[in-house]
């Protein structure tokens, strides 16, 4: 019994590391980048890995190093830093209706570990999602992030630079393999990411919007909209009916 | 290691820890309005839609750069691919574009 318990507990946990197998990988490039690109700002190897370690966050962290570079003052690189990160506030919420039941100890803890991979792994399953799981999820790309980090502030300089510049497309790549499975099954996804897609796309070539910003808002508007086509859509049928 | 980069770290880890996990400690969860439980329903996909562009058309010097890895990503996840398998042909592609067009 006591055995099988254990299983239950493992299973979710193990299959969780499995499903990050992908951000694994697809943080791998970006984190060497980051290692390497520290190093060239000056950071010293213990702060390079310490950073990766205590915030976690790609975008933000690439955007500190040049506004480290720039000399920018700490309270606006961390100004910049919340809001280049408040997106996670609505992936958190959307998380939090998926996921199971469970003590607000362990959800404050793998809550740290909630990035747009992690997320978008996690939120695109169908059903209730356990705590194991996302566990699971976000440790392997956490270990992954640190340990690239450090490598690539050792080695990162020595890799050929073709493929340096093409491992960029790393993480998009997955953000597309994680969506096109679910547009196939529904013309509403394809709206959605189509409808967010467009709205990111203006903010960000109009500069009405900084980056933080304009991922929250297009998101925003395109879930909202979408819906509310959805209802007045389903309305209409049923009063035909 | 310098007191400046030692703060620094520690203040963009709290403003960045702050919004992943406030929600989980305002909301219990399934307490929120139906309609508000749909938009949360669709904010994945959306966000899929904005973490791709426009950030995946400024990755090279051109557009097109790309707008190949896009493509060559999105035929595979088509075929049904692991995503594993997605990221690493975009990869390779754009590698041998690199070094044989270009």
């Amino acid at each position: 019994m006591a055995e099988l318990l254990l299983q239950s507990r493992e299973v979710p946990f193990r299959k969780g590391l499995q499903a990050g197998v992908s951000i694994a990988i697809g943080y791998a490039p970006v984190a060497l980048t980051f290692g390497l690109l520290a190093k060239t700002t000056g950071l010293t190897f213990i702060e390079t890995v310490l950073m990766s370690m205590v915030v976690f966050a790609g975008a933000s962290q690439y955007m500190a190093l040049s506004l480290i570079s720039l000399g920018t003052s700490i309270f606006e690189i961390i100004f910049t830093t919340f809001i280049v990160n408040i997106r996670h506030f609505l992936m958190s919420t959307a998380l939090n209706e998926k996921a199971e039941d469970d003590s607000l100890i362990k959800k404050a803890l793998y809550s740290f570990g909630i990035t747009d991979e992690s997320f978008s792994v996690i939120a695109t399953k169908d059903g209730v999602q356990k705590t194991g799981f996302i566990l699971g999820v976000n440790i392997i790309g956490y270990m992954s992030w640190v340990t690239f980090t450090a490598l690539g502030f050792v080695v990162g300089a020595s890799l050929p630079h073709v493929l340096q510049e093409s491992m960029a497309v790393a993480l998009y790549a997955m953000f597309i393999g994680l969506l096109v499975p679910s547009m196939k099954g529904s013309l509403k996804v394809v709206y959605l990411a189509a409808v967010a897609a467009a709205l990111n796309t203006i903010f960000t070539f109009t500069g009405a919007l900084s980056t933080g910003w304009s991922i929250v808002i297009a998101t925003l508007m395109s879930s909202v909209l979408i819906e509310v086509i959805e209802g007045i859509k389903r309305g209409n049928r049923q009063n035909e009916q | 290691m310098s007191n400046e980069v030692l703060w620094l770290i520690i203040g963009m880890g709290l403003v960045t820890y702050l919004p992943r996990v406030a929600p989980f400690l305002l909301f219990k969860g399934k307490e929120l309005p139906v309609f508000v439980q749909s938009v949360l329903k669709n904010v994945p996909y959306a966000t899929l839609g904005a973490l791709i562009f426009p950030g995946i058309l400024l990755i090279g010097e051109s557009i097109w750069y790309g707008l190949l890895g896009a493509a060559i990503a999105f035929i595979v996840a088509y075929i049904g691919a692991n995503v594993v398998f997605v990221v690493l042909s975009a990869i390779i592609v754009l590698s041998g574009y690199s070094l044989f067009i270009s």
